[in-house]
């Protein structure tokens, strides 16, 4: 038979943490022929973008997910038929080669070949990720060798325990819990569910390791004891996301995404949010920074930005006016003497926002709020954040002034009852006053402030306060102050 | 007890062997006057003198061969391979030599060759590595990689008084970053005995050096996540190792991560998931899996770096997969 053999091409693992990929393009449509190491497909997953080499020389037989969707790693993406291309005229019914290997049992004079290909097409599958070993789909799930030892110790059926690992194997910690809640008398009510397990789902294994069971097993809650029978996932939400039209693009969000849309929301919900400007003459920082910035760099590695210096000051603000670093609860509020400070970073190209929390950051000094903010930026771009550092904040500090922003009304961080917006430097001609009293225009540094608050606790003549406040020590600002 | 520096833990224990034994020396690249490449023998010129520390050539084979013949004499030198990497000029010395010297003639090598190892300041392929994988194939040598500030003091001091050649792999990363209390004084510890890092049940990770850190982080990661509770077993040395405290943690969780550094094909992970499957077969619930660096020298590129090195996030991927097995 002209059946050139098919081989997969799969979503492959980049990165040993990376679960998953999303297609950006196919380099090649169906019916194609590629080399193999052509680029096939370009992808892009947590980790990078990068582009898959085929696997073999032949013929795009199918393209099995569409640009732009995500898939497990190690899902079939297509198939390439190796030996499809030239000589198919001669054999007319290469269809018999189709992705459905049982048609091509059923045809008597096909029985040489087609066996032959799932073994074929199977080595060219990367190695299933050690720790998936579910596969054996005899309607038997595999036993591991500490469950056969304990279930001979304690002389049990091990059809009578429910098993919560993947594709409902019994693990160590089923065998345990089976044990501690009485062995044979509690082996009677799992086992009507355990029949019910054996009938469906283990001729269909999911192929996935990640999806299967859930992960903590040992409590004996009905969630974790019961998610086996029958449908075992109806997580997906059917919930109609739009089909892009002609000159649209289809974006699902990611996890970033999804918490960011929820915490907006949430936060809109619940805070009283107002907003108020005021407009800080930064000269002197300017200056000062520009003279400290080489000996910064010098003398402590670090690059010093204008953010420490309007978070020094806001520090020492929110020392004279506390009630903008609180928390609301109930119908009370948690005034908090440190300050947890939350830096919200753009990370994915702008596409995604992370926060990472400064802790104590009162007690930081210039140089230390320098290097705790480049850190931090850093690690939320590199995504290598602690759960401590993205978690506590009491206040936030937004900056999207490097852009050239002006003026904002950022969203309340929830948990929090303020946030400060930092805007672009700029200069502009200004009216100063000299000590004789006579007007000039100047031109200076300028740059808006603007603080949302939490209305519900913080009311407009405090939150100008603390302002003005921020205002006077960024604008008085001397050699001397939180110097080297 | 102070709180210090893993790096000045390992300066103290030198200091302190040096002051109670004059046999002790130290010779290597750059370490008298410039005080080594890291200043981990700052000060140590000026205190003991020329005799006793001495900057050598560029040559890892005069070092390391000098070294062998000062102990046939009598002496305990500890020497410095600027950085790890370097040790494979000396590796002939090391392993044909030092290494037999004992099994063929009865006279014991008593050196200490320190290893400044490790990757993450996208130092490259020549500046980066752990080459313990290499020498643990050989007997007669001895490995120590320790985690601690006070284990980095206890075995180098442990590593000078023994008679046998001695490779102390120190990480590079932990110098600075790593600190911890380190008793005062006269401080050892005894080789081949490993460290609870963490208590657990669900699982156990294996690891050494400064992949500890790492696991402690994940461990930490996961517990707040789904409360998985995973046990961290630090090696502390590599030869010999601590075969018991890792079966017994084995029999406890019956899931194993085992965790280091060094590439993947041959490293040390692969003997202790080999002892797993053949001492502790009964008592597995997972097959035995291993996080490693891939099989490629040590990227310069920073982000290529970060993905050779196992991270907190790869380690908590595996740590999932396991649990959910």
């Amino acid at each position: 038979m002209a059946t050139g053999t098919l081989v997969d091409v799969v979503m492959p693992q980049m990165g040993v943490s990376v679960s998953e990929g999303t297609i950006t393009r196919w380099a090649k449509n169906v019916g194609e022929t590629i080399e193999a190491d052509e680029t096939i497909v370009e992808i892009s997953t947590d980790k990078v973008d990068t582009e898959v080499p085929a696997p073999a020389t032949g013929v795009v037989k199918e393209l099995l997910a569409g640009e732009g969707e995500t898939v497990p790693v190690n899902t079939r993406i297509a198939v390439i038929d190796t030996g499809g291309g030239g000589e198919s005229d001669g054999e007319p019914e290469p269809a018999t080669t189709g992705s459905d290997p049982n048609v091509a049992a059923e045809a008597p004079q096909a029985a040489e070949a087609p066996p032959a290909e799932t073994p074929a097409a199977a080595p060219a599958q990367p190695a299933p990720a050690n720790g998936n070993g579910q596969g054996s789909g005899e309607g038997r799930t595999f036993v591991s060798p500490v469950v056969a030892r304990m279930v001979a110790e304690h002389n049990l059926d091990i059809n009578a325990i429910t098993g919560t690992g993947a594709g409902g194997r019994v693990t160590k910690k089923d065998v345990q819990a089976f044990i501690d809640s009485g062995g044979q008398a509690a082996a009677t009510a799992p086992a009507a569910e355990q029949a019910e397990v054996h009938d469906v789902p283990h001729f269909a294994p999911p192929p996935e390791p990640e999806t299967p069971a859930p992960a903590p097993a040992a409590e004996p809650s009905p969630a974790a004891a019961a998610p086996a029978p029958a449908q075992p996932q109806p997580a997906t939400p059917a919930i109609v996301e739009g089909e892009p039209g002609p000159g649209e693009e289809l974006y699902r969000f990611n996890t970033v995404r999804k918490v960011i849309a929820r915490h907006m929301r949430h936060s809109l919900e619940t805070a009283a949010q107002v907003t108020t400007v005021i407009e800080v003459d930064m000269t002197g920082v300017v200056n000062l920074r520009r003279k400290w910035k080489p000996i910064y760099s010098e003398r402590h590695g670090v690059n010093l930005t204008y953010v420490p210096f309007v978070a020094r000051a806001t520090m020492d603000a929110i020392g004279r006016w506390p009630w903008v670093n609180a928390e609301i609860r109930g119908e009370s509020a948690l005034i908090k003497r440190y300050v947890n400070l939350g830096m919200a970073v753009a990370i994915d190209d702008a596409k995604g926002l992370m926060v990472p929390v400064i802790h104590h950051a009162e007690e930081l000094n210039l140089v230390g709020l320098s290097r705790a903010v480049i850190d931090l930026a850093d690690k939320a771009r590199t995504k290598t954040l602690s759960n401590d550092e993205m978690s506590g904040g009491t206040f936030t500090i937004t900056n999207p002034g490097v852009f050239g922003a002006l003026i904002g009304t950022p969203i309340i961080p929830e948990g929090q009852v303020a946030i400060l917006d930092v805007e672009a430097i700029v200069k502009r001609p200004v009216v100063v006053t000299d000590r004789h009293g006579n007007d000039a225009i100047a031109i200076r540094h300028m740059m808006f402030l603007c603080l949302s608050y939490d209305h519900r606790l913080v009311d407009g003549a405090y939150a100008a306060q603390f302002m003005a406040q921020l205002k006077q020590n960024l604008e008085s600002w001397g050699e001397d102050a939180y110097g080297l | 007890m102070a709180t210090k520096t893993y790096l000045q833990a390992i300066s103290d224990g030198l200091r302190e062997e040096m002051r109670r034994d004059s046999r002790v020396f130290l010779i290597g690249e750059d370490i008298g006057v410039y005080g080594g490449a890291f200043k981990v023998t700052q000060g140590f010129l000026q205190e003991f003198g020329e005799d006793r520390v001495i900057d050598s050539p560029l040559s890892e084979t005069a070092i390391v061969g000098s070294c062998t013949g000062a102990a046939l004499m009598g002496m305990r030198p500890v020497c410095e391979m600027q950085f790890s990497d370097f040790v494979s000029c000396a590796f002939d010395h090391l392993v044909t030599v030092a290494a037999k010297q004992h099994y063929r003639v009865g006279t014991p090598v008593p050196i200490v060759v320190r290893l400044p190892s490790g990757g993450g300041f996208s130092g490259g392929p020549f500046h980066s590595q752990n080459p313990e994988g290499f020498f643990a194939h050989c007997p007669g040598l001895k490995l120590v990689c320790p985690a601690t500030p006070a284990d980095a003091k206890g075995l180098l001091v442990q590593a000078i008084r023994d008679p046998n050649p001695v490779l102390f792999f120190e990480h590079k990363h932990l110098y600075r970053r790593i600190k911890g209390e380190v008793p005062d004084g006269e401080h050892t510890v005894e080789f081949g005995k490993a460290r609870v890092h963490r208590e657990g049940t669900d699982l156990s990770v294996i690891t050494y050096g400064a992949m500890v850190y790492t696991a402690e982080e994940a461990a930490t990661a996961v517990a707040d996540k789904d409360g998985t509770s995973v046990e961290i077993i630090d090696l502390r040395t590599v030869t010999p190792w601590d075969k018991q405290a890792v079966l017994d943690s084995v029999a406890k969780t019956s899931k194993v991560l085992v965790l280091h550094e060094d590439t993947h094909t041959s490293g040390f992970g692969a003997e202790i998931a080999a002892t797993i499957a053949e001492e502790a077969f009964e008592n597995l619930d997972a097959p035995v899996a291993r996080l490693t660096a891939p099989d490629t020298p040590v990227p310069f590129s920073p982000p290529l770096e970060k993905a050779f090195l196992p991270q907190v996030e790869d380690v908590v991927a595996a740590i999932d997969r396991l649990s959910a097995y």
